[in-house]
């Protein structure tokens, strides 16, 4: 049988409960359309309701592919599968067919051409072209401004450089404003021609780079030398006992100084390099022209400064402490001073006949210490019997100009050497042409101190002791060095030299050491402190036949210049024989300075005074 | 004027000396005794090198300065030597 079977989970209800009528509408709503659909309006920034919601739901869609035949797209197909068209379709056609020209005439090119039909009746067309206006380009450059790469640094000497320009301008400033007006005119020309100097690549800006350069050159050429000059000590002079050796260094000459025999040597006292050298002759027949040459050490090929002279150059001094000013003295009579510092060729001060210059040749001349009113003088003396003090003074106008004093009476015959005593001011030796040496004082010009019979022929130099008070020192043509205390009429020591002795010179370090310099080329020097009777050093420093004139010893270095009949100026480097200082005893502590020297001679000179001891001819 | 140029004469007509040249403060030569390629060359490398050397030196103690600067090589030697507003340069060997 059907009975009807309950499932399990049947609701029960009531029988009220099923007769309940319950109402159910049908609406066209779509009960899964959302029913709060929220949209963001930007115009009220926040999220708005929809109003009403699409109820519409689709449940089925299918894309039909049936083409009304008088659409556009049947048309295509149409004309692409070559089916002509119907001729009743004209007018709505047209409409049609201009709106859709443009692509159509592609279609029409790429296929075949489709006609265009025209209305019969009342057709007219009209077509018309604007004049499309040439396209023309137009542009515009300007010139762009001129640029410049500029690139500087900001360093630390860039600031101090700047620094010092700004102060060097106001000083400027304020030297411009003591100027008076009136001068404006003038300062305009100058301005003008500075202008002028630096637009020119000019080069003689090069000048002081040129002469460093030239010193490297020089250096590295003569590089050996200048290594010798420095470190080089002869270690053979342990063996050799006493005796020491020179060495030569380098050799100075010049083109122009080849006929001209080196008359003067004078090393400047502030620059230790550098030396003077005075050229003339010692012929009375040969006079001509004379130089003045200042070397260096730092360069041997060139002459830092030259001068040519009139006349042959016989003596020359360098002031000790402003050593830009040289007193000259000359075969002529004149003397002369030149400045350094300033440029040109002509010397400074000359004098002439009429300012009182000696005649006949000033065979020395020597600076003294300024006088009360702060002008400079200096000493010369000639072989006409004079010694003269020169002096610088100041005339009204401003400029300088010599004045002479005569200084001893002229009973002396022929001066020919002439030295200051080191420490006392106003004593001096005189040598003349007789062989005779007189002490003078600058106090007593009408008298000599003392008179020494020192040589058979002229006395070609005298020199003061650079220690010993009492000791100074003469050489002649009679192949003579002598030595004396000045308090004693005869001489100390006598050394004969074999040859025309042309100079003698203290050593600056030694008070016991001494040089002198012969005809015959050579180079003697003695230590009286380690032999009494002979040099330690005897050396042929140039060829046979050239003499050596003149010689000097470095203030500060250990080294000596020669200057020869020919023109040239050798150095020669001191052995370490020739240098030495007193053996220090153990334990005891050596004593530096001028006394030690002082003490030395003295003790030598004690020692002759005895009556035992006979210095040897 | 011409002591200048008869100091430049000199330094060229010394012994081993291979050439020189002068450059303005562009590092343009204005003068040398060697062809142009060569001289263009050291003149623009010695230039910089010349302006790093001088700067050092400054920077360490700004009143100090440069006098010149040696560059000694296996052939030959270089000396540079600046001024304010030129550069002398001298190659020279030293051994000849």
């Amino acid at each position: 049988g059907k009975t009807m079977v309950k499932p399990p989970d049947q609701l029960d209800l009531s029988e009220a409960e099923l007769k309940e009528e319950f109402t159910r509408i049908l609406t066209a709503n779509n009960p899964h359309a959302p029913q709060n659909i929220v949209r963001y309006s930007f115009k009220e920034r926040s999220y708005k309701q929809i109003s009403s919601v699409d109820q519409l739901a689709i449940h089925f869609v299918l894309e039909g592919n049936l083409l009304h035949k008088d659409s556009d797209e049947a048309r295509r197909q149409r004309a692409r599968d070559g089916i002509p068209e119907d001729g009743a379709e004209d007018a709505g056609d047209t409409e049609e067919g201009a709106g859709e020209e443009r692509p159509d005439s592609l279609e029409i090119s790429l296929g075949k051409k489709e006609r265009k039909l025209t209305n019969q009746f009342n057709f007219s067309e009209r077509a018309s072209q604007t004049m499309n206006n040439p396209m023309r380009e137009r542009e515009c450059q300007t010139e762009p401004p001129p640029r410049g790469k500029f690139s500087a640094t900001a360093n630390q000497w860039e600031i101090y450089d700047a620094y010092v320009e700004e102060r060097r301008k106001q000083e400027k400033v304020k030297e411009k404003q003591k100027v008076l007006s009136s001068k404006k005119e003038e300062d305009k020309g100058k301005k003008k021609l500075q202008l002028v100097e630096n637009q020119s690549d000019d080069i003689t800006k090069v000048a002081k780079v040129a002469k460093i350069i030239e010193r490297m050159v020089t250096q590295n050429t003569f590089d050996d030398i200048a290594q010798d000059f420095k470190y080089f000590e002869d270690a053979s002079d342990e063996f050799r006992d006493q005796e020491g050796t020179l060495l030569p260094l380098w050799k100075f000459q010049h083109d122009k100084a080849k006929r001209l025999s080196v008359t003067a040597l004078c090393w400047n006292q502030k620059y230790k390099d550098l030396f003077a050298v005075g050229l003339g002759s010692y012929e009375f027949t040969r006079q001509g022209q004379g130089m003045l040459l200042f070397y260096s050490l730092k360069n041997a090929t060139f002459p830092e400064y030259i001068f040519s002279t009139m006349s042959g150059v016989m003596c020359l001094d360098i002031h000790k402490q402003l050593s830009y000013l040289v007193a000259v003295g000359f075969y002529d009579g004149c003397v002369a001073i030149y400045n350094l510092k300033e440029q040109g060729p002509q010397p400074v001060y000359r004098s002439t006949a009429r300012s009182g210059k000696h005649t006949d040749p000033v065979w020395q001349v020597k600076w003294q210490k300024d006088d009360t009113d702060n002008n400079h003088n200096f000493f010369s003396v000639s072989s006409d019997g004079r010694v003269v003090s020169w002096t610088l003074v100041k005339v009204l106008g401003g400029t300088l100009r010599l004045s002479l004093d005569l200084y001893l009476k002229p009973f002396l015959s022929c001066g020919t050497s002439l030295d200051f005593h080191k420490q006392i001011d106003y004593l001096f030796l005189v040598g003349t042409e007789e062989g005779k040496i007189h002490k003078c004082s600058k106090s007593y010009s009408s008298q000599f101190l003392e008179t020494y019979v020192a040589h058979n022929m002229a006395v070609d130099a005298v020199k003061w002791n650079h220690f010993h008070p009492k000791v100074f020192m003469s050489c002649s043509s009679d192949w003579t060095v002598k030595i004396w205390d000045h308090t004693i009429k005869s001489p100390v020591f006598t050394f004969d030299l074999n040859a025309a002795v042309g100079d003698v010179a203290w050593s600056p370090y030694s008070a016991t050491v001494f040089a002198a310099v012969t005809t015959d080329g050579k180079v003697h020097v003695f230590d009286l402190h380690i032999n009494k009777y002979e040099a330690i050093c005897q050396q042929a420093v140039v060829a046979k036949k050239t003499k050596l004139t003149h010689i000097e010893f470095n203030p500060a270095y250990p080294i000596i210049i020669v200057g020869d009949d020919r023109g040239y100026v050798t150095s020669l480097k001191l052995s370490p024989n020739l240098r030495k200082k007193p053996k220090e005893k153990k334990g005891q502590e050596l004593p530096k300075g001028p006394e030690v020297e002082v003490a030395k001679m003295e003790k030598l000179l004690s020692l002759l005074r005895e009556p035992e001891t006979v210095p040897q001819d | 004027m011409a002591e200048v140029e008869e100091t430049l004469k000199r330094i060229q007509a010394h012994k081993g000396v291979i050439g020189t040249i002068v450059v303005n403060a562009e590092g343009i030569p204005i003068r040398t005794t060697l062809d142009s390629s060569t001289t263009v060359q050291y003149a623009g490398l010695l230039h910089q090198l010349t302006m790093k050397a001088r700067s050092t030196v400054r920077d360490i103690d700004p009143q100090n300065d440069l006098t010149f600067l040696r560059i000694r090589s296996k052939k030959h030697e270089i000396m540079v030597a600046p001024d304010k507003e030129y550069l002398l340069i001298v190659i020279q060997n030293p051994s000849e």
